[in-house]
């Protein structure tokens, strides 16, 4: 007998949640015991009073799965409100990276030519590194990262992605 | 304004909430709070034998009277006894406030002695938890907890309290009525879904409700407004395990239990509907049998105070999420305003009748050996001329057969777990229920296996004279393992036999119990009716026929239409697919 796996698709949800102990864990810890998945994660505190979190979590799963996940969040008690980005029509997503890549000569010179084409900023360097910062979506900072991967990639950090829904309306 | 001691908070607060007993078990992270109650006026207190009991016991209280349970236990070992039935209130929608003692606030996270991280542990299986730092914020989160575990879809919620809080003082006065920021359940229907439901209900040639625990959970009036709808529209109704009572088993209506164990006729009905309304039911896989055969011609209505309870497994066409009793009103007074009258349902009756006539509950009768179900059936006549009767069960053959012939008449006579299927739920329930219910006639229906997972309490019985009666059907076998095991494992009964089974008639002495034996067909009449008129706690070893197995029966994966009715059918063997299957 072997398992099966099943189509899936990428969504980015926005969560706003009362910014209290263990919140954290109990949203991650809802999509482990499921048997959900998360992709990125990221969470800060966004009113003056320190009160609300916004929570954004780039997911992937069946449409019925999405649906759930989207259900199981809404019905935790700190969860305010869960908007499915994709779902909700255009919006804007963005993610940070940091990426540090050694080399010298020619290698140096690509690095830096492939930074300006992807508006990478260098916020580090030395005679044989640079720390490049970049800012984009997830398949942009994937394709830069691999390219420096063949010119002397050293190691990476990404924050993750958050979003919001275009236009002036909150989510 | 006078401080309190966080443990005096917290029981004022219990007492404002109208709480009238408490199931617990001391130990030293709870001492300040157990203080606070000694020789209490307002709060009683019933010492368990063991923390699992305490939370059965709670579930069983708040299942018989519908009012919330509440559990007081230590930290540690007390808290981690305490989690089975937290999970098992969780997958049941039972409303309970379990208190658990904690180490003080400095020594949290030092691996101190009786420290287990309580909050951690029980975040997923709780409806919500909280660890309280500060006595001022103790008032707040208990009434918040209250009203968490008893609004919406009910569950279990947890307040873990750290010691010094309870000795720790501050100011309290009952807060004002709240309206929590972020939880909100939705109780009121859509009209426009409800228009529409009542439309579909007209129209439909096959109809069937099909009824869960939510109707119970939402109150006895929800009860009443099934009747009611389903008088109106003369559609069948069938119900989960966890429904039993909430449509009478004597109306001619009345279809029997569906799912895994349920009658030919309703999983029939169900398998050849036009149109399925769900209410308070969630499609469980004991239900649904396998999913892409499930009711496959039908349109289908879900009603469910749990948003995420739609389409989780099967898709609906029309969704309502509201609160059952309020969505049923609806439903009755849309029909009535828009003059529908019931359809001529005869046709489809007659193919129920025809279902019906299979007879799909009936048993081999035995001159030597007493048929398990035949013990439930005298149970269900000797317990008719009772005032009121309670039955609760432990998990196994026994507790499909006690949902299969005895007969629910009302809401809140059945207390079972369905969802958690916790073998050691039943005795401690009955005793939660006697406590609640302290004039009905309380039988808990256990197996042989199942009554030693929480035997203990025997003493809590004992302590607080609670005249619970339990039934063990005594087959010698983990039955439901043991039939399990002939259907998948062409017998091979791998450690499915009770060995070593203690003398229950000397144990009920050894506890100042009465202790009954019934040993042949010709003894069960008489034993069950002395165990009824027997005052004060009774245990029964009821000898059954060791080898029966619970029919009908939809093997896991298998389709409605694929029910096995009698032994003959069993194969033996499984492929591995329908094996992997629980
Ligand atoms: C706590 C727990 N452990 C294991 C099981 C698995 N299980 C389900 S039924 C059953 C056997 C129950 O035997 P008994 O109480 O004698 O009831 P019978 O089926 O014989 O009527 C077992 C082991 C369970 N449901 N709960
Ligand atoms: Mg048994």
């Amino acid at each position: 007998m072997h398992i099966q796996e099943e189509y899936s698709e990428r969504h980015v949800l926005s969560l706003m949640v009362t910014n209290e102990a263990g919140i954290l864990a109990r949203i991650a810890g809802l999509f482990t015991a499921r048997g959900y998945n998360i992709d990125s994660l990221t969470v800060a505190d966004i009113t003056p009073d320190h009160a609300i979190s916004r929570i954004t979590i780039v997911t992937n799963g069946p449409p019925k799965v999405i649906d759930q996940i989207i259900a199981q969040l809404d019905r935790l008690v700190p969860v305010h409100k869960v908007t499915d980005l994709t779902a909700n029509g255009p919006f804007v997503e963005r993610e940070l990276a940091l990426v540090k890549v050694s080399g010298t000569g020619e290698d140096r010179i690509e690095a830096l030519r492939l930074a300006d084409v992807f508006r990478a900023k260098v916020v580090d360097t030395t005679i044989e590194s640079f720390i490049f910062e970049i800012t984009g979506t997830t398949d942009k900072i994937d394709n830069f990262v691999a390219l420096m991967r063949q010119i002397g990639l050293v190691e990476v950090g990404r924050t993750g992605v958050v979003g919001l829904i275009r236009g002036k309306e909150p989510n | 304004m006078a401080e309190k001691s966080g443990a005096d908070i917290l029981v004022e607060c219990l007492i404002d909430l109208g709480v009238e007993v408490v199931f617990g078990y001391p130990g030293g992270a709870v001492l300040p709070i157990y203080d606070a109650l000694f020789d209490h006026p307002k709060i009683r207190h019933v010492l368990v034998r063991h923390e699992q009991g305490a939370t059965h016991m709670a579930e069983g209280y708040a299942r018989s009277t519908g009012k919330p349970g509440v559990v007081l236990v230590t930290s540690g070992p007390g808290a981690t006894n305490a989690v089975t039935g937290i999970t098992d209130a969780l997958m049941d929608s039972i409303p309970m406030i379990v208190i658990t003692g904690q180490v003080p606030t400095q020594l949290i996270g030092t691996d101190a002695f009786q420290e287990a991280d309580t909050v951690g542990i029980t975040r997923h299986c709780s409806k919500h938890n909280y660890l309280v730092k500060d006595p001022a914020k103790l008032a707040s989160v208990v009434h918040e907890a209250f009203h968490i575990a008893t609004t919406g879809r009910p569950g279990p919620v947890v307040i873990d309290i750290p010691k010094n809080v309870q000795i720790a003082t501050a100011p309290y006065a009952p807060p004002l009525s709240f309206e929590h920021a972020s939880y909100k359940p939705q109780t009121q229907a859509d009209a426009s879904a409800i228009a529409t439901a009542v439309e579909m209900l007209a129209k439909a040639e096959r109809p069937v409700f099909y009824t869960g625990g939510g109707v119970i959970n939402s109150g006895p009036k929800a009860s009443l407004l099934l009747r009611e709808l389903a008088e109106l529209t003369g559609a069948p109704v069938t119900s989960t395990l966890m429904g039993l009572g909430a449509f009478p088993a004597s109306s001619p209506q009345w279809l029997g239990m569906l799912g895994m164990h349920g009658t030919y006729e309703a999983n029939w009905a169900m398998n050849k509907a036009d149109l399925i309304v769900c209410i308070g039911a969630r499609f469980d896989d004991r239900v649904t049998g396998r999913l892409d055969a499930f009711s496959p011609n039908s349109k289908k209505i879900h009603i469910d105070i749990d948003r995420s309870s739609i389409n989780k497994t099967v898709e609906v066409d029309l969704p309502i999420v509201a609160d059952v009793g309020n969505a049923l009103t609806d439903m009755i007074t849309a029909w009535k305003t828009h003059g529908h009258k019931a359809a001529d349902l005869s046709e489809w009756w007659a193919r129920i009748e025809g279902w019906r006539a299979r007879n799909s509950l009936a048993y081999p009768e035995s001159r030597e050996e007493i048929m398990p179900q035949e013990a439930i059936a005298e149970l269900y006549r000797a317990s008719k001329a009772a005032k009121d009767v309670i039955i609760t069960t432990e998990v196994g053959q026994h507790q499909m057969w006690a949902a299969q012939h005895f007969g629910f008449e009302a809401p809140n006579k059945w207390l079972t777990s369905g969802g958690l299927g916790t073998m050691g739920y039943g005795f401690p329930a009955a005793i939660g229920a006697q406590v609640g219910n302290p004039d009905s006639l309380v039988v808990c229906v256990a197996g042989d296996a199942s009554i030693q997972m929480n035997i203990q309490e025997m003493g809590t019985a004992t302590q607080y004279r609670l005249p619970v009666k339990v039934l063990i059907l005594n087959n010698e076998y983990m039955g439901m393992v043991r039939q399990w095991q002939e259907l998948t494992y062409e017998s091979r009964y791998s450690n499915s036999y009770s060995d070593s089974l203690p003398d229950f008639v000397k144990m009920a002495e050894a506890y100042g119990w009465t202790g009954i034996r019934i040993e042949g067909p010709q003894e069960l009449a008489a034993g069950i009716a002395q165990m009824i008129d027997t005052p004060g706690p009774v245990i029964v070893d009821c000898r059954v026929a060791k080898l029966s197995n619970c029919f009908p029966m939809i093997p896991s994966g298998a389709a409605h239409t694929d029910m096995l009715l009698d032994p003959n059918q069993i194969a033996g063997i499984m492929s591995d697919e329908a094996k992997a299957l629980v």
